[in-house]
C-alpha cells in the first residue's frame, strides 16, 4: 500500500495534469466575486464611521477638506461644560438602568427558563416585544403614559424608559447562558445538604455569571447610546449625551461634534468587545 | 438471611404517579444495612423515579418510606441523611476538585479546616490524592465520577443513592469499576442503592436486586436466585438469555411435573409449588449440549438444524431452528484452540438438557 502511495507521488510531476482543484460549494469566501461583495459591504457599514474618526482630527472649522492633524477639538469638546453635563447625565442614566434592568432581566431569564406555566410562550413572547418594535413607538408610548400619569418629563422618566427596553435584552441574554445548564447541579447541591438560598448562590449563580455580565453590559451600551427613546422621554436640564450631540449638529458639523462622537463609539466598543470576550471564555470553559 | 436486621430503608407501598402514567406501583420493599442492593429494569420501569423518592427530589403519590427509622415524607432532600451520585456526575464545574468535595460539608457549616481535612481524605478514598486543586474539565469521565462519589461520601451518608453510575463509562472502566464501586462499599460500609438498567451490572455487584418492570416490583432476589430461580418470563427474559417454550401442564406427581410442549411430546421436570394450565419451560443457553447423536436418555432432548453461529473468541453461540418450532440459542465454549469441530450452517444437531435445568415458568 505504501509503494503504491510512492508511486503516485513520484508519478505526478512527471505527467502534470492541470486540474482545478475542487472546491467546497458552501467555500464562499474563495471566490473572488464574493471576496468583491465582502469588501463592499465592509466599506459601505464603516467607512462612514471610519470618515468620522479620521475628520475629528481635522484641523478645519468645517469638516469638508482636511487641512491637518490637531487633537484640538478634543480639547474642546472636553472643555465644553454642556457636553460634560449631558454626559454625566448619561453616565448616570446607564447605572441606575443598568443596576436595575440587569436585576430584573436576570430574575426574568432564569424564571422563564426554570418554570412551566400556563400561557409562557404567549408570555415568553409578550417580554420580546420591546426587542423587536420600532424605537419610536416605545418613545410615543412612554411619553403618553408618563403624560397620562402626571410624571414630569426628566432624569427619571429616561431612566425608567431605559429599564423598560434593557430588561428584554438581559433576560434573553441570561436564558441562553441557562440552557446549557444541568438541573442535576443544583439537585446535586441541594442533596450534598444546602438549601435553596445557599444552592442559588453557591451553585446556580456563578454558572449564570457571564450572561448576567454579557447582559448588564449590553443594558449599558443600549443606554449610552439611545437617542429617539430618550428624546421623548428627556425634559428640561435632562440632556444625555447623544441628545447633545444632535443639538450640536444642528447648529453645524463642526469636529467638535466629531470627537465627541469618537469618544462614544469608543466607550460602546470597548464595553461591546468586554461582553464579547466574557461570552466566548466562558463558552470555552464549559469545554462543550 | 439479613432478615432478623432492622431495615435501613423501608419502602411502604408506594405510587407515584406522573398525570395518568404510573411510574411506581404500590412497590413494597425493604433494603437492610450494609446491602449492595440494585434496582433493575429496562428504561422507563420506574427505577429512577423510585431512586428519586429516596432522594427526596420526586414526592410519592401515595404511600410512604422510612430511612433509618424516621418517616421522609416531610424531609426536604438536603434534610436526608443519603446522597447520590447523579448520572451526569454534576460536579460543579466552577469549583476545584477539593472544593467540589467540601461543598457539602460546607454549607452545613463544618469549619473550613475541617472539612479540607475530610474532602482529602475522601479524595484518598477514592484514589484521587493530589487531584484537589484541578478543575473538573480538566478530569477525565471517570475520574469526574470518582469526584462525585466521593462528594457523596464525604457526607458520610447511611444511605448512598447511584444512578446509572456506570452507564457513561466506556466498557473496559466500566469493568474496573465495578470492582472499585463493590471495593468501596466493603471498606466504607454504606448501604449502596444503585439503579442499573444493565443485568450484568446488577449481577456482579449487587448482594440483593430488585427487577422492576411497568413500575412494579417482579422479584426481589440474590443474582444466583434471580438467574437460576427466576419468578416469571419477564425476569428469566431480562436477566440474561433463556429459550422458551410453551407447554400445558398435563399432571403433577411427587414433586414433578408433566407438561405437553408442542414438537418435543411430554416432558418431566422436577417443580415444587404450584403450576397450571398454559406454563412456560425455559433453558439457559448454558445449560444445553449439542451433539451429533442422539443422546442418552433422561435428558430433554430437541432435534434442530444449526441456522446461524456467532463467534465470539471465548464462545460461540448457535442458534438452531427446532422441531418445537422455536429458535433456540445454545452457547459451546471454545475450549480448544482447534476449530475443527466447529458447527456449520445447516447442520443437523441434538440439544439436550437435564431435567434439572428446566425452569418453569407461569405467567
Amino acid at each position: 500500500m505504501n509503494a503504491k502511495l510512492e508511486t503516485a507521488a513520484t508519478a505526478a510531476p512527471t505527467a502534470p495534469i492541470k486540474r482545478r482543484e475542487r472546491r467546497n460549494p458552501l467555500d464562499y469566501s474563495s471566490m473572488r466575486w464574493m471576496q468583491i461583495v465582502l469588501a463592499g459591504n465592509f466599506m459601505f457599514l464603516y467607512f462612514p464611521i471610519l470618515a468620522l474618526v479620521a475628520f475629528s482630527f481635522n484641523d478645519s472649522k468645517r469638516n469638508i477638506t482636511w487641512q491637518g492633524f490637531t487633537l484640538k477639538y478634543y480639547e474642546k469638546a472636553w472643555n465644553n461644560i454642556a457636553l460634560h453635563d449631558a454626559f454625566m447625565n448619561t453616565m448616570t442614566i446607564a447605572t441606575i438602568s443598568t443596576l436595575v434592568s440587569t436585576t430584573f432581566g436576570t430574575m426574568l431569564g432564569l424564571a422563564i427558563y426554570r418554570y412551566k406555566f400556563p400561557g409562557k410562550a404567549l408570555y415568553d413572547g409578550w417580554i420580546h416585544l420591546p426587542i423587536v418594535i420600532p424605537e419610536i413607538c416605545m418613545g410615543v408610548s412612554m411619553l403618553a403614559f408618563f403624560a397620562a400619569m402626571n410624571i414630569p418629563l426628566g432624569i427619571f422618566t429616561i431612566t425608567v424608559s431605559h429599564i423598560a427596553f434593557s430588561i428584554p435584552f438581559v433576560a434573553v441574554v441570561v436564558r441562553a447562558r441557562m440552557s446549557g445548564f444541568d438541573p442535576s447541579f443544583e439537585e446535586a447541591s441541594t442533596d450534598l445538604g444546602a438549601n435553596q438560598w445557599q444552592t442559588f448562590w453557591n451553585v446556580t449563580f456563578p454558572y449564570m455569571m457571564p450572561g448576567v455580565v454579557a447582559g448588564a453590559l449590553l443594558a449599558f451600551t443600549l443606554s449610552l447610546d439611545d437617542f429617539v427613546i430618550t428624546f421623548f422621554t428627556s425634559g428640561p436640564g435632562s440632556t444625555t449625551f447623544p441628545i447633545k450631540i444632535y443639538s450640536m449638529v444642528r447648529f453645524s458639523v463642526t469636529p467638535e461634534v466629531n470627537a465627541a462622537s469618537t469618544a462614544l463609539i469608543v466607550i460602546t466598543l470597548t464595553l461591546t468587545i468586554t461582553a464579547m470576550t466574557i461570552q466566548s471564555r466562558s463558552a470555552r470553559r464549559q469545554g462543550k | 438471611m439479613t432478615e432478623a436486621r432492622k431495615p435501613i430503608i423501608r419502602i411502604r407501598n408506594i405510587t407515584k404517579r406522573f398525570g395518568s402514567v404510573v411510574a411506581c406501583d404500590n412497590v413494597d420493599f425493604d433494603i437492610y444495612p450494609g446491602e449492595f442492593f440494585a434496582l433493575l429494569g429496562p428504561s422507563g420501569c420506574g427505577k429512577t423515579t423510585l431512586l428519586r423518592m429516596l432522594a427526596g427530589f420526586e414526592s410519592a403519590s401515595e404511600g410512604e418510606i422510612e430511612i433509618d427509622g424516621q418517616p421522609m415524607l416531610d424531609v426536604p432532600p438536603n434534610k436526608r441523611p443519603v446522597n447520590m451520585v447523579f448520572q451526569s456526575y454534576a460536579v460543579f464545574p466552577h469549583m476545584t476538585v477539593l472544593d467540589n468535595v467540601a461543598y457539602g460539608l460546607k454549607v452545613t457549616g463544618v469549619p473550613k479546616a475541617e472539612a479540607r481535612a475530610r474532602a482529602e481524605e475522601a479524595l484518598g478514598l477514592v484514589h484521587l490524592e493530589g487531584y484537589g486543586q484541578r478543575m473538573p474539565d480538566q478530569l477525565s469521565g471517570g475520574q469526574r465520577q470518582r469526584v462525585a462519589l466521593a462528594r457523596a461520601l464525604v457526607k458520610k451518608p447511611k444511605v448512598l443513592l447511584l444512578d446509572e453510575p456506570l452507564s457513561a463509562l466506556d466498557a473496559k472502566l466500566r469493568d474496573a469499576m465495578r470492582l472499585e464501586l463493590v471495593r468501596l462499599q466493603h471498606t466504607v460500609g454504606i448501604t449502596f442503592v444503585i439503579v442499573t438498567h444493565d443485568q450484568d451490572e446488577a449481577l456482579s455487584m449487587a448482594d440483593r436486586a430488585a427487577v422492576m418492570e411497568r413500575g412494579k416490583v417482579m422479584q426481589i432476589a440474590g443474582p444466583g436466585d434471580l438467574y437460576e430461580h427466576p419468578n416469571s418470563r419477564f425476569v428469566a427474559d431480562f436477566i440474561g438469555k433463556v429459550n422458551v417454550f410453551e407447554g400445558k401442564v398435563s399432571g403433577v406427581s411427587g414433586g414433578r411435573l408433566a407438561v405437553e410442549v408442542g414438537g418435543m411430546g411430554r416432558i418431566e421436570v422436577p417443580h415444587d409449588g404450584v403450576a397450571q394450565g398454559d406454563v412456560g419451560i425455559a433453558v439457559r443457553p448454558e445449560k444445553t449440549r449439542l451433539s451429533k447423536d442422539r443422546p442418552a436418555s433422561g435428558l430433554i432432548v430437541l432435534k434442530g438444524k444449526v441456522t446461524d453461529v456467532a463467534y465470539y473468541g471465548n464462545e460461540s453461540h448457535i442458534l438452531l431452528d427446532t422441531d418445537a418450532g422455536v429458535q433456540v440459542t445454545t452457547t459451546v465454549q471454545n475450549e480448544k484452540r482447534s476449530t475443527d469441530a466447529a458447527m456449520t450452517i445447516g447442520d443437523d444437531m441434538w440439544i439436550s438438557w437435564s431435567p434439572e435445568d428446566t425452569l418453569v415458568l407461569n405467567g
